[in-house]
């Protein structure tokens, strides 16, 4: 194909500012879907993303574009998550890219994370143009976000497309500009192949399937290709481009092109995202950059409910990590919640999707231990290590000093919740650096906040304290020394080494008191009394107590109806199966993230 | 045993439901009481076939309120029963019975027609209380029923007391459970109230009796009714020596009975079935029409069932019984449970001679302690395999 026809592209845009949406209306437009296939969300196909309303995997869509000057053009335009969790999936998507449309909100204008995407793009070389969008809302202030967007990015911005995705309005002069102002690939087709791989999924049927952009050459049917990584090979037995929703196959992709291929590869871990494929006949000289390696921010254990299905965890985290490259996890083993692992995510939003796709992609039932950060230790003996896993800290007499990960944080408030935000952040160990207003009614909050001070229920409490007028965002700063403990919860007198977790020395007694206060409310009454105890270092810090029930009693059975009595103790039995057992005491499942919810009641 | 046969007989009409009422009955439907009591006949008369060769022991007509239609009706039906049925000669025939729906002369004609049992449904002495239950009668009215059943000739008579009533004090109770001794019935039940999901108390903010408070009713309640001579020889029940309910225990040790009408619930044979809750159908359809959720119970089902029922009785399950049963002991299928338990001294063993055992081999009992009773669904659940 003449790459001079083709445009590989990406929407970037804070979250909300209706990225989907116009996705969506670029598709109905070329016309790759009849108005009656297109669901709401068409690029947004995984059920979570549906229901929140965010993207969070990367996929790619191709389109044919008939555009004024007469010629048809291929557009391969690649959906990229908005949400800071997964600033390492944009890159990648932003790899496969030559340009990117800018998506700003005509009524928000510049947000935190409009320039956070922004500057990726810049980074990775792309060109940038800008759309307005939701010009058609009454408080649409198209001039100033075009005036605000030259200020504070820096890009041209005074012939931006005035859009209402939602409504159709200027999508066509949208598709005018990707081959306008989008740049054609510059790849040579003679030269041997060279494809970067930035994502694939696996199909139980015919392996895996991996997305790519090729640089370089020709990737064939039947030809045996080489992932220069992993040094693996295999023979393609299908490539193809992306149809919004499917997969369309064609005989080959050359350069300049955005694809898929399957090789029949059963084994996950040969197909590394980042990646580069080449034939292995004629091998190019050298692989493309690959993405920079991601650092996971946030730690939690995930354990199955039944011991049983260990396995099945592991496979299915296999799975996911395939497309999500910034998953990290390790087996790890708890005394309390037996095997399973210890899994790293880049943010807790990002550790939330991960859980529900595991429970309803993979049908497991979890249970997940409060998420942690990465602690850096400092020994007595000189060495230093990073410490993912509470219960993997050792004596305080073998400690000379621990370190933990700061964030400057960011927070845009409408002036009236200044305060309210501002206590907040001060109970959450927060330096207060600046405020700047951005308009009378705006201003930007900065603070060095400690990172695990914001991955518990910051977002929460930032929302209900400012009626959902805020919104934060951050970046990590790095480590700095810091006064901390574990803190362990003691069940029926017994340590329950998942509930452990680290906690500044001036919030230890506050947080013992609130975490004994929730497990109280978590932990169903027992036949016998059960202390629930809060200790730093053996000492006992806080104490509550499940008091012993009394009474289990279906008093009156009546005219010889057991089917019912029996239902209602059969209901009972599975009630206790959803729990785990801690020596004579039975947890239920949602106990070991109780640390999570300890602001709701405030 | 499989030669013999209990009926239990649904009377589904009331005069008004009661707030706290969960059972298949209506305070509005009496217009249907002609043909209900048509369909009521016809399935007992089609359904004879089927126990031509059983014995009937025991009789039990419940409801809704059997004492409200016209004592003809009722009469009838025992004639039916009569005709199609062999009934033992001494036959336990109970009819529940409402104060405030049951004249003299209804009495003396259920009396004279074959009944020699009566449960009178009195809850309370409290007229507040009472009211707040919803009831029709009051605590003079359940007294004169109580006095009339007496002249009428019934020698077998219970009452039901209810504990745990919203704004029943632990005094007030026990002036209810004072008032019933007083009357020298032979059978008292003494059911702790429970709040069920879809009945107007469930809705309604109520001020019940705490956990403590209703234990201790329930406690005070076995230590009164001894006092006067009353054992309790199930959960619920209470009874002078010799006034055991036996239609009541006929459910609690899985022997066979046949409920007709509509809702009623069977076990025939290790089979469990029950008929419609639906009254149009039921006046509808033939008796083979009206049955639902027929279950054959697994060997795993009874034996659940074997436990779970027989420990609502005081003695709790015979060993021997679970032995004959099912061809192994119950430690057999249940040793850690059972062990669980005994040593947390909400189940224990007893030797033929009702003393304490710690022996398995000498256990002739295995029933719930004391304290067993108050959490006995705990333990029950973990009896189901």
């Amino acid at each position: 194909m003449d790459q001079s026809k083709i445009r590989n592209f990406c929407i970037v845009a804070h979250i909300d500012h209706g990225k989907s949406t116009l996705a969506d209306r670029m598709i109905e437009k070329t016309g790759v879907l009849t108005s009656r296939e297109m669901q709401n969300q068409v690029l947004d196909n995984m059920d979570i993303e549906r229901e929140r309303g965010i993207t969070i995997k990367s996929q790619a869509v191709r389109m044919i574009y008939k555009a004024k000057d007469g010629e048809e053009y291929t557009f391969n335009m690649i959906d990229t998550p908005g949400h800071v969790d997964f600033g390492y999936e944009v890159s990648r998507s932003l790899a496969a890219c030559d340009g990117a449309i800018l998506v700003v909100d005509a009524t928000q204008g510049v947000e935190a994370q409009t320039l956070a995407n922004v500057y990726m793009a810049l980074d990775h070389d792309l060109d940038v143009f800008p759309v307005i969008n939701k010009i058609d809302l009454p408080s649409a202030q198209p001039q100033e976000v075009k005036d605000e967007i030259e200020d504070v990015i820096g890009i041209e911005a005074q012939d931006a497309p005035l859009i209402s995705a939602k409504n159709g309005i200027g999508i066509e002069e949208v598709l005018e500009a990707v081959v306008q102002k989008i740049p054609a690939p510059n790849g040579d087709a003679g030269k041997p192949l060279t494809a970067l791989i930035f994502d694939s999924i696996y199909d139980s049927y015919r392996g895996v399937i991996v997305f790519v952009r090729v640089r370089d050459g020709v990737l064939k049917k039947g030809m045996k290709v080489r992932f220069m990584a992993t040094g693996a090979e295999s023979e393609v037995v299908e490539v193809g481009y992306f149809g919004p929703g499917r997969f369309i196959p064609n005989d080959e992709l050359t350069a300049g092109d955005v694809g898929y291929f399957t090789a029949s590869i059963k084994n996950i871990q040969d197909t590394r995202v980042g990646d580069t494929v080449t034939d292995s006949a004629s091998p190019c000289a050298e692989a493309l950059p690959g993405y920079k390696k991601v650092m996971p921010m946030v730690y939690c254990g995930l354990y199955p409910a039944d011991s049983a299905h260990y396995s099945d965890l592991r496979d299915a985290l296999e799975k996911l990590q395939l497309n999500d490259a910034s998953l990290f996890y390790e087996p790890e083993t708890s005394q309390a919640l037996g095997f399973g692992f210890r899994a790293g995510f880049l943010g807790l939003l990002h550790l939330e999707v991960i859980q529900e796709r595991l429970e309803r992609e993979y049908d497991l039932n979890l249970v997940t231990t409060a998420p942690g950060v990465v602690y850096k230790v400092h020994k007595n003996d000189g060495t230093v290590f990073d410490l993912t896993n509470p219960s993997n800290l050792p004596d305080p007499t073998e400690i000379e000093y621990m370190e933990e990960p700061m964030v400057n944080g960011e927070i845009m408030v409408t002036t009236d919740y200044v305060g309210a935000i501002m206590q907040l952040c001060q109970e959450r160990r927060g330096k207060y650096i600046s405020t700047d207003y951005i308009e009378q009614t705006r201003a930007i909050l900065k603070y060095e906040l400690p990172l695990n001070e914001i991955i518990y229920d910051f977002f929460d409490a930032l929302k209900s304290r400012s009626r959902g007028y805020a919104s934060f965002d951050y970046e990590l700063k790095g480590y700095e020394r810091s006064d901390l403990v574990k803190l362990d919860i003691l069940i029926n007198r017994e340590e329950v080494d998942a509930l452990s977790f680290i906690v500044h020395k001036d919030g230890a007694y506050e947080r013992g008191r609130k975490m004994c206060e929730k497990l109280k409310e978590e932990i169903p009454r027992h036949l016998f009394e059960v202390p629930i105890q809060a200790a730093v270092g053996g000492k006992i810090i806080a104490r509550e107590t499940v008091k012993a029930y009394r009474k289990d009693v279906l008093a009156k059975c009546y005219g010889g109806d057991i089917t019912r009595k029996k239902k209602l103790l059969e209901k009972q039995k599975e009630g206790k199966k959803k729990m785990r057992q801690i020596g004579n005491v039975e947890v239920p499942q949602v106990a070991f993230l109780s640390v999570l919810k300890l602001d709701s009641t405030d | 045993m499989n030669n013999e046969l209990s009926l239990y007989v649904h009377i589904p009409f009331c005069v008004r439901k009661c707030l706290y009422c969960d059972f298949l009955s209506f305070g509005d439907k009496e217009s249907l009481m002609d043909d209900y009591f048509k369909a009521l006949s016809k399935e007992l008369k089609e359904s004879a076939g089927d126990y031509r060769d059983r014995e009937v022991k025991t009789v039990f007509f419940g409801g809704g309120t059997p004492s409200l239609p016209n004592a003809v009706y009722i009469c009838n039906i025992l004639a039916d029963i009569k005709e199609n049925y062999i009934l033992s000669k001494d036959a336990e025939i109970s009819l529940e019975l409402n104060p405030g729906t049951a004249s003299f002369d209804k009495m003396r004609s259920y009396r004279d027609v074959g009944f020699n049992r009566l449960s009178i449904g009195i809850q309370s002495f409290n007229d507040e209380e009472l009211k707040r239950l919803g009831r029709i009668h009051d605590s003079k009215t359940a007294v004169r029923t109580y006095e009339d059943a007496v002249r009428a000739g019934f020698d077998n008579i219970n009452i039901d007391i209810m504990s745990a009533l919203p704004g029943q004090s632990v005094e007030s109770y026990i002036d209810t459970l004072n008032k019933a001794v007083k009357l020298d019935p032979e059978h008292i039940s003494a059911y702790s109230l429970i709040i069920e999901e879809g009945t107007p108390f469930f809705d309604m903010d109520l001020d019940l009796p705490g956990e403590d408070a209703d234990r201790d009713m329930y406690h005070k309640t076995a230590k009164i009714l001894n006092e006067y001579g009353y054992h309790r020889y199930e959960i619920s029940n209470y009874a002078k020596d010799g006034f055991d309910c036996r239609h009541n225990k006929v459910y609690w040790k899985r022997e066979n009975y046949l409920g007709l009408g509509l809702g009623a619930a069977s076990l025939v044979d290790n089979v469990r079935f029950s008929n419609t809750r639906d009254m149009a159908e039921y006046i509808s359809l033939s008796k083979d029409g009206i049955k639902r959720e027929r279950e054959e119970l697994s060997v795993r089902a009874q034996t659940e069932e074997f436990m779970f029922l027989g420990l609502r009785l005081t003695e709790g399950i015979r060993t021997d019984d679970f032995n004959r049963e099912f061809g192994k002991t119950v430690f057999d299928v249940y040793d850690e449970v059972i062990d669980k338990y005994l040593m947390m001294s909400l189940l224990e063993l007893r030797d033929k001679d009702m003393n304490i055992t710690c022996d398995k081999k000498k256990a002739a009992y295995l029933r719930l302690s004391e304290r067993g009773f108050d959490v006995c669904n705990t333990v029950m659940a973990d009896f189901l395999l």
